[in-house]
């Protein structure tokens, strides 16, 4: 994906490739409005109630994987895993295309040091808020309202990031 | 026992974790998207204050399938509590509850404890440890490794990317270091 002309005019380019494009940037080609994104709507929609019906939105589930007293969660991130390699597998072997006719294409992760300075900050913030940033959403949807704020704390940390980037390790 | 009772009880992890891997072969196949949620946050970012930051300058039109995606998960997480609850308290496992408990915390009738989320906890210091702070981790935390759970652990790993299975343990490490290591003194912060 190339940066917009516009952004390039505006901030000089970067020395890092992902300043301009996002982690999991959009790879279609085809371009979708409306109606066509309400999919991703009623995708996230069952992925909400899955979220709540296997009570992974729980704080006290999430203490439960970090004290090692009940196998719940790792099950359910097992068996996701999984189901997601085999699946991603079966899509490079057999070339699935997707309801677009394109082939399907994932950008490959990089290493760099963030992976681990990021990864343990937001570890513990995973077991203080109990949950990662999908079930924030749920639990929202679930009536704990109080939840908008770590939510909005959430964008903030990622605004923070942001700003503070060039000065990180990576 | 009717299907609306069968779905209404805790769903078992052999069900939901296939459920939830399979969400990466279907973004991919129905529109060539790749599983994240985290980058949601971004794009809130870029949506709402890019400050000329060049980390927020990007189309982020282009990713509006991602909030839309979010979206889904809050109105399934209403649905599901709404429509399709279970009536039955959750059922913790012995050892976290006592765990739990020398700790301070006494309710345990909900999917959170009410003493640390309950809305009247939103101006203290309960608050501002469990709400603010612990959502300014997140945020930050899940930029700097550049995905979270969804986004490395699940499809990091199920694109067998090996800097996604360092992002994984770096989460798991921080998660048991809050849990043995900082909650002690944090509850005794908020539990004089």
């Amino acid at each position: 994906m190339k940066p917009s002309p516009q952004t390039s005019v505006r901030h000089k380019p970067t020395t890092h490739s992902t300043a301009t494009v996002c982690d999991a940037p959009n790879v279609a080609r085809a371009s979708e409005s409306g109606v066509s994104l309400l999919k991703y709507l009623i995708v996230g929609t069952t992925f909400g109630i899955v979220f709540v019906k296997a009570e992974v939105i729980s704080w006290f589930r999430i203490q439960e994987m970090f004290r090692l007293d009940s196998f719940h969660m790792y099950g359910v991130i097992g068996s996701a895993v999984l189901v997601g390699m085999l699946s991603v597998q079966l899509i490079k072997r057999f070339n699935v295309k997707t309801l677009q006719g394109e082939t399907v294409q994932i950008a490959p992760k990089t290493f760099h040091r963030g992976q681990i300075f990021g990864g343990l900050i937001f570890g513990l913030g995973w077991a203080l808020t109990g949950a990662c940033p999908g079930p924030l959403f749920a639990q929202i949807g679930s009536g704990f309202l109080s939840v908008a704020v770590t939510l909005i704390s959430a964008v903030a940390g990622t605004w923070l990031y942001g700003y503070f980037r060039e000065r990180l390790p990576h | 026992m009717s299907f609306l009772e069968f779905i209404r009880q805790p769903w078992p992890w052999y069900v939901a974790g296939p459920l939830i891997g399979l969400t990466v072969p279907v973004l991919l196949l129905i529109g060539n998207k790749s599983f994240g949620i985290s980058s949601s946050l971004r794009h809130i970012c870029a949506a709402c204050l890019p400050a000329k930051l060049p980390f927020f300058s990007y189309n982020w039109k282009k990713e509006s399938w991602n909030l839309l995606f979010v979206t889904g998960i809050l109105l399934g997480g209403f649905i599901a509590t709404h429509f399709l609850d279970n009536p039955n308290p959750i059922q913790l496992a012995p050892a976290t509850k006592m765990a739990l408990q020398a700790l301070g915390i006494q309710d345990f009738s909900g999917f959170m404890p009410n003493e640390l989320f309950a809305l009247s906890t939103m101006a203290t210091g309960k608050g501002f440890i469990f709400l603010v702070l612990g959502g300014l981790l997140v945020g930050f935390g899940t930029r700097w490794a550049g995905g979270c759970t969804s986004g490395h652990a699940i499809m990091g790993l199920s694109n067998l990317q090996w800097p996604s299975l360092v992002a994984t343990i770096s989460f798991m490490v921080g998660g048991f270091a809050m849990t043995h290591v900082f909650f002690p003194f944090i509850f005794k912060l908020i539990y004089p």
